[in-house]
Order: structure tokens, then C-alpha cells, then sequence
């Protein structure tokens, strides 16, 4: 099995499968693992597997995000909630039927609805048809950015991606009004940290 | 060949260390673990990129130890506080054990 022989591609589903099995590791152990702060850490760590595998299959800008939010603000964000509640995970003694079947049902279905994909990578596929062929010839000839990515997000979708700016700007003030409301209440109250649900 | 051997050895480095992140009796086990295997990302990032011919993932593996830095610090400072906040509450409620 010499790779140079098969090209570029055996190695890089070689890559691709081991890193999958890593992300299915990381999967398990945060299921299993009942220290909440642990669980983060190692949820941290999924994103950063993920964040590889985004840059082997040539999504470099996914990449950055996954890494940036998923392993980065995720883990702080996960580990300030911890710090508002517990560290440890109640242990469930009753199992709960329902939702692991309704999971895996659609799990399944998921599962059924990929057998009709085109093969990935598939230059007749539909997706591959119909405008993008346009955007890589002329491209950068109509943006002038030489980033194919780029020029897609920030000029042939310029509108959608303001519109996804301004629902996350939105999104961010609400959020920090919030936490400013709820810290300056407990600052005026000069209380310790009790500071669920409490409106007086 | 040799390539690929590097790029599974980096992969066999990382599931060690996720075994230490599952295992890791204390936190800083844990997050030596999380750290290493954002190293090995990042080493891995260059090695595919090497494969790949693609030298400019290189920057990528720089960007990534950056991120892998700013985040071990993040969680480091808040096992910190905590760790005081614990000891504080120790010292009031008379006997109560610390963190682990």
C-alpha cells in the first residue's frame, strides 16, 4: 500500500478515518465522563479535532470558526455555567427509553436520507452544477478577492451576511444587558453568590 | 510512507492523551491533555499541510497555538478562582472538604 503510488487522496482519507475515530472517542469519553469540569475540557478537545479534520478536507475558514468558538468562547462559556451551578452530574437511576429511541430513530433517518447523496467530492453533482462553476471562473475576476470563500461570503452574499451580523450583534447586546443588569444587582445587593431566578 | 507514519503517530500521540483526559484523576491532568492535543493539532495542521503541499497551513498552525495558548490560560485562571473561592469556603463552613 504505498500512498505516493494512489496520490494525494489515499492519504487523505487515511487521515480523514483516524481522525474520525478520535472524534468518536472524544464523543464517548464526554458522554461517559461525570465531572462536568473534565467533560468541558474534553469537549474542548473534540472541537480541536474537529478544527484538523475541517483543515483536511479544505474548509480552512470553517476551521478557524470551529476552533475560535467551538474549543475557545464554547469551553469558557461551558465553564461559567459550571461556575453558576454544580460540577458534578446527577446520576439518572430510571432510563430514559423515549429519548434514546427517538434519537435513534433519527439518527437513522439521517443516516437513510445520506444514501441518496452524490459520492463526495462528485464533479457532477447537482451542488457542483448550477452557480458555482460560475464563481470560480469569474470570481475573482468580478470581486478582485482571491479567496474563493471570501468572495462567496462577503460579496456574492454580502446581504445574508450582514443579515447573520445583525442578528449576532442583536444577539450579543441582549445578552449583554443581561449580564450587566444581573451584576450590577448583585454588586448593589452586596450579597454572595446566590444569583439564579432571585427578582426582588 | 514516512509521512504517513508521522501524521498516525501524531494521531496515536493524541489518543494517549485523550486516554490521560479521560482517566486524569486530578484537573491539571486533564488540561496538560487538552493542551497536548491542541500541540499536536497544531503539528498535525503542519504535517498535512507538508502532505498536502500546501505550505500556507502553516500560518493556520500558528493562528491554532495562539487559540490553544489563550484557552489553557482561560480555563487555568478560572480553576484558580475557584480554588480560592473553595479554600474560602472551607475556612467559614469549619472542616469542609476542598476541591479534589
Amino acid at each position: 500500500m504505498d500512498p505516493q503510488a494512489q496520490g494525494p487522496r489515499a492519504i487523505d482519507i487515511y487521515v480523514d478515518i483516524l481522525l474520525l475515530v478520535l472524534l468518536v472517542a472524544a464523543a464517548l469519553v464526554v458522554v461517559t465522563l461525570r465531572n462536568l469540569l473534565a467533560a468541558a475540557l474534553v469537549l474542548g478537545i473534540y472541537s480541536l479535532i474537529m478544527a484538523a479534520l475541517w483543515v483536511v478536507l479544505d474548509a480552512v475558514d470553517v476551521a478557524f470558526t470551529e476552533a475560535a468558538v467551538g474549543a475557545g468562547v464554547t469551553t469558557v462559556f461551558m465553564l461559567l455555567a459550571i461556575a453558576a451551578t454544580g460540577r458534578h452530574e446527577k446520576i439518572a437511576h430510571r432510563r430514559p427509553w423515549l429519548p434514546i429511541l427517538a434519537s435513534l430513530a433519527v439518527g437513522g433517518l439521517m443516516i437513510f436520507g445520506t444514501l441518496d447523496l452524490p459520492a463526495f467530492g462528485d464533479p457532477q453533482a447537482p451542488a457542483q452544477q448550477h452557480v458555482a462553476p460560475h464563481y470560480l471562473e469569474q470570481g475573482e475576476a468580478e470581486t478582485g478577492v482571491p479567496n474563493i470563500v471570501t468572495a462567496v461570503l462577503a460579496s456574492y452574499r454580502g446581504f445574508d451576511t450582514l443579515g447573520e451580523v445583525t442578528v449576532i450583534f442583536t444577539a450579543g447586546i441582549g445578552v449583554l444587558l443581561m449580564l450587566g443588569v444581573a451584576s450590577r444587582r448583585r454588586r448593589a445587593g452586596e450579597s454572595d453568590d446566590d444569583d439564579t431566578g432571585d427578582r426582588s | 510512507m514516512m509521512a504517513l507514519a508521522a501524521v498516525a503517530a501524531l494521531v496515536a500521540t493524541v489518543f494517549l492523551a485523550l486516554i490521560r483526559a479521560y482517566l486524569g484523576p486530578t484537573v491539571y491532568d486533564r488540561v496538560v491533555a487538552v493542551n497536548a492535543i491542541g500541540t499536536m493539532t497544531v503539528l498535525l495542521i503542519a504535517a498535512v499541510g507538508f502532505l498536502m503541499g500546501r505550505p500556507e497551513f502553516l500560518d493556520i498552525a500558528l493562528v491554532y497555538a495562539l487559540i490553544n495558548f489563550i484557552g489553557t490560560i482561560a480555563v487555568l485562571r478560572y480553576i484558580k478562582r475557584r480554588r480560592a473561592r473553595d479554600a474560602e469556603e472551607a475556612e467559614s463552613a469549619e472542616g469542609a472538604e476542598g476541591a479534589p
